[in-house]
């Protein structure tokens, strides 16, 4: 064919702006350093033993499962709130999404605070609750789930609103023109179409639950085998047992990179 | 049967027609894009409410602003082909036959022996397990087809059918609609921008354009008289009618043969030519165009920017050129000319 191209062409390899590639590595360095300057210090030969100590097996497992609970919990809650962002025309959308993103940007201290003032024994709503049933949300392992779910939601809400807004919403045309009613196109069609969306979010909620540090440390406190999670353990540890530190970072480090890098490529793949 | 006089305002776009469609009768809303086609049938689905006008289905209020009456798109007894047929992409072609009569509350494995009965009659037994993704364009268009008609619906809505198909299989894929089309019970509503879609798949055209209706009749008196220039333009198609003889020749009742393509679909047939596709020659021409005939100029039309040329003999039809064309061939009435078509430029259907 004689006919030119008339859309944009990829640019070859020899094309690329030079001052992109130095920057480029420049970024991936400043992460990459102080990762390999913790690994270079990881005592290697302890590390079977120290990861079978209970203070590291206890954390791991509550980070573990308190993660899953909160990635639970946010999608049961987050998934629905997503859709209404951004298949819903309800006036005040804007500031629902500030207000549901702010834990993000917040310091976590100010949200694990806040929780304290709402869920505290003597908070506005735990107040009452503590009286009449004597269930205490804070410092104990539920706490450390409500802190988690609180920091974390944000970014499943975020990934599946964005996931659902480039998702074809004529499909579910199609699926109401089929008599579908509207919780059938939202359970066969809509969550369906936005699962690459959904399991992105997911991953990255559960990422953030468990790295979770100020929220917790505050909500939950720092109690070992009950609200004490990884990143509060590295944190104890640090000045007085720096080896075992050691092994909790790099243990979350693993679990994380574990979870993220299969999880890249799904995300970036097109939905059908 | 259908009533439905539509109204609505959307952007730059006025719609305001009025529109019936009988049971067994197929409608085509033939109209250039952005003329509100498509507004028009997603008016008729539920999915765009009306500013004003009523919709009734045998007699059944679905939508009348006047009393506040609206039917939803799920209640109405509607089959939907969408454009670009729309298939759930993560569920078989089986499931998605299946989606509508689940919907409609039948059990699961009812509503799956159904579906695979209707992917039987649509010639896709072998693709029920299939992921749309993984169809060619006529097989999806089928499958669309059978989800639409799967829940026994009164009316069917076709939104281009057949636009989202390339030049080669849009052929066979559009004789094989209209067989399909003719099985239905119910009235069929057909929105397409393309003329010869319409004269073949249609019993009754309305043309729209920006909104209003221009003209409406059977597919042969919109073309032979077309109400405006513009509609000359949109369908000035020629139609002609003649008797099969031999697989792929067609004679006219004034004894002229013309060769097809491909093998004709019955005897009694109906020949759609472009004015396009027609090209003329002051001498026998050279070439590979099956069908060639000398005759005589009737008449020339300006048209905008073209110039219809009517023919005289055998093959009374019009031809398009451009006025350069028309100046370096000294065309004018009388001229005798050479006439030539090629047999792919030639639609057959069964009358």
């Amino acid at each position: 064919m004689s006919q030119r191209p008339t859309g944009p062409r990829r640019a070859p390899q020899g094309r690329t702006p030079w001052p992109v590639i130095p920057l480029a590595a420049v970024a991936v360095a400043y992460v990459a350093f102080p990762l390999a300057a913790l690994l270079q210090r990881v005592p290697w030969s302890d590390l079977g033993s120290l990861l079978s100590r209970p203070l590291v097996t206890d954390a791991l497992r509550l980070s573990v499962t308190t993660a899953c609970a909160a990635t639970g919990l946010s999608l049961l809650v987050g998934v629905p709130l997503a859709w209404v962002l951004a298949r819903t025309h309800l006036p005040g959308r804007s500031l629902v999404r500030a207000l549901v993103i702010l834990p993000m940007v917040l310091p976590p201290v100010v949200g694990g605070a806040a929780l304290l003032f709402a869920f505290g024994r003597r908070g506005l709503l735990g107040g009452p609750v503590y009286d009449s049933t004597g269930f205490l949300l804070p410092f104990s392992v539920w706490g450390v789930i409500a802190a988690n779910t609180f920091v974390a939601m944000p970014f499943l809400v975020l990934t599946v609103e964005s996931g659902l807004r480039a998702a074809d919403a004529r499909y579910e045309d199609a699926a109401a023109t089929l008599g579908a009613s509207r919780w059938m196109i939202f359970r066969r069609v809509t969550v369906p179409n936005a699962a690459p969306a959904i399991i992105a979010g997911a991953v990255l909620c559960w990422a953030r639950a468990l790295g979770e540090f100020g929220a917790t440390v505050t909500f939950a406190g720092n109690l070992q085998g009950r609200t004490q999670t990884m990143p509060l353990a590295v944190f104890l540890t640090l000045e007085s047992d720096r080896e075992a530190a050691l092994a909790l970072s790099l243990m979350l480090i693993v679990v994380s990179l574990a979870v993220l890098v299969p999880m890249r490529d799904r995300w970036l793949a097109s939905v059908p | 049967m259908l009533r439905a006089d539509i109204e609505v305002s959307l952007g730059d776009l006025h719609l305001d027609i009025a529109l019936t469609a009988d049971d067994g009768e197929i409608v085509a809303l033939l109209g250039p894009n952005g003329a509100g086609k498509t507004t028009a049938l997603r008016a008729v689905a539920g999915l765009q409410p009306l500013d004003g006008g009523r919709i009734t289905l045998d007699d059944t209020p679905l939508d009348d602003p006047a009393t506040g009456t609206f039917v939803a798109t799920a209640q109405r007894p509607i089959g939907f082909v969408f454009q670009d047929y729309l298939l759930f992409p993560r569920m078989t072609a089986l499931d998605n036959v299946a989606f509508g009569l689940r919907a409609r509350g039948h059990h699961k494995t009812d509503a799956r022996a159904q579906a695979g009965e209707w992917l039987e009659r649509f010639g896709l037994a072998d693709h029920a397990d299939a992921k749309p993704r993984t169809l060619s364009g006529g097989q999806a268009q089928r499958v669309a087809l059978a989800r639409a008609v799967a829940t026994d619906p009164r009316l069917l809505l076709l939104d281009e059918p057949l636009a989202a198909l390339d030049a080669t299989t849009r052929l066979t894929v559009r004789t094989e609609l209209r067989r399909h089309l003719t099985t239905f019970r119910g009235a069929r509503l057909l929105v397409t921008h393309d003329p010869i879609d319409a004269v073949v798949l249609a019993d009754r055209l309305v043309i729209i354009e920006a909104g209003r209706i221009t003209q409406t009749g059977t597919p042969a008196a919109v073309t032979t008289r077309p109400a405006s220039p513009y509609v000359a333009q949109l369908v000035g198609i020629n139609l002609l009618h003649g008797r099969a003889n031999g697989e792929r020749t067609v004679r006219l009742a004034t004894g002229a043969t013309l060769t097809v393509a491909d093998p004709l679909p019955g005897l009694d047939v109906a020949v759609a030519i472009r004015p396009q596709a027609v090209t003329l020659h002051r001498h026998p021409p050279e070439g590979s165009a099956r069908n060639t005939w000398s005759t005589t100029i009737e008449g020339l039309e300006a048209d905008r920017d073209r110039v219809r040329v009517t023919l005289d003999g055998p093959v009374p039809i019009t031809a398009e050129l451009t006025p350069a064309a028309v100046a370096e061939l000294e065309l004018a009435p009388g001229s005798p000319v050479w006439a030539t078509v090629k047999a792919v430029d030639l639609t057959t259907y069964e009358r």
